[in-house]
């Protein structure tokens, strides 16, 4: 998880990264209630050999249009690429939770998604077609023993890690 | 007939930062076309050059992925509501 200070000399390191410079974390910090993050480390599990994605549902700090940072539900989606390396979220599972989250009177404020076999980092692709500035981009990955899942805010394709808290 | 055509946040800046436009046409491609024409910013962004829905939004008449329903040869009527979501991709 993101906070330690190994995490952040590997944050540091810009080596095939040069897309993109860090410049230490930046809020919102992303708040996972314990029931979603397993939500979102059962998906991923679930959808290997691809690479799994989903939504996450939560508030807007009023008078702005950045998330307050707690993940209140996460959506499972299918990945429509059934791929190992790409994901695409199937456009009928985002209209399907773009309208429960309204039902709930929350609204989406990020996606999560596994690397199957590299770092829990945004790849160029990730940066590339990082569409919501306001968005936390969770990352999963599944290449150790253990998940590792980080989160980003990626904006004009600028890559800056937020903090996660899981809780109870 | 007016149809509501709501746009995501990276495409308001074209249209002078409304959520949403009125345009006219009984067809999603007609929907587009008088957009484009209204917002030439917009040209290019949902339609490609060889005249398909780009791949890297996802439209909807309602609730329904115009891909399902006739593409750009989707009817529209007065009070249906087209929204217009960027895919949510990666790698």
């Amino acid at each position: 998880m993101a906070g330690d200070p190994a995490s952040r000399r590997r944050a540091g390191v810009l080596g095939g990264r040069a897309l993109s410079i860090i410049e230490g974390f930046v809020e919102p910090t992303l708040r996972l209630p314990r029931s979603e993050y397993l939500k979102i480390i059962g998906h991923c599990y679930d959808g290997l050999p691809d690479e799994a994605c989903g939504l996450l549902a939560g508030r807007v700090q009023p008078g702005t249009n950045v998330a307050d940072g707690r993940v209140e539900v996460v959506y499972p989606t299918a990945n429509a690429d059934a791929s190992a390396r790409t994901y695409s979220v199937d456009s009928r599972d985002l209209i399907k939770s773009i309208r429960a989250a309204e039902a709930r009177g929350l609204e989406l404020i990020g996606v999560f998604h596994s690397h199957t076999h590299t770092e829990a980092w945004p790849s160029p692709t990730d940066v590339r077609q990082a569409m919501e500035p306001s968005w936390l981009y969770v990352i999963v990955s599944l290449k150790d023993g253990d998940p590792v899942l980080r989160s980003f805010r990626i904006t004009d394709g600028k890559i800056q890690e937020t903090p996660v808290v899981l809780e109870s | 007939m007016p149809v509501e055509v709501r746009l995501p946040t990276i495409l308001r800046a074209h249209v002078g930062g409304a959520p949403s436009v009125t345009v006219e046409g009984s067809t999603v491609g007609e929907l587009f076309n008088g957009l484009v024409s209204q917002y030439p910013g917009l040209k290019g962004q949902l339609i490609t050059e060889t005249g398909d829905l780009h791949k890297f939004v996802n439209v909807y008449r309602n609730d329904d992925d115009i891909r399902y329903t006739g593409r750009l040869d989707t009817p529209v009527e007065e009070n249906d509501v087209v929204s217009i979501i960027p895919a949510v991709a990666g790698g």
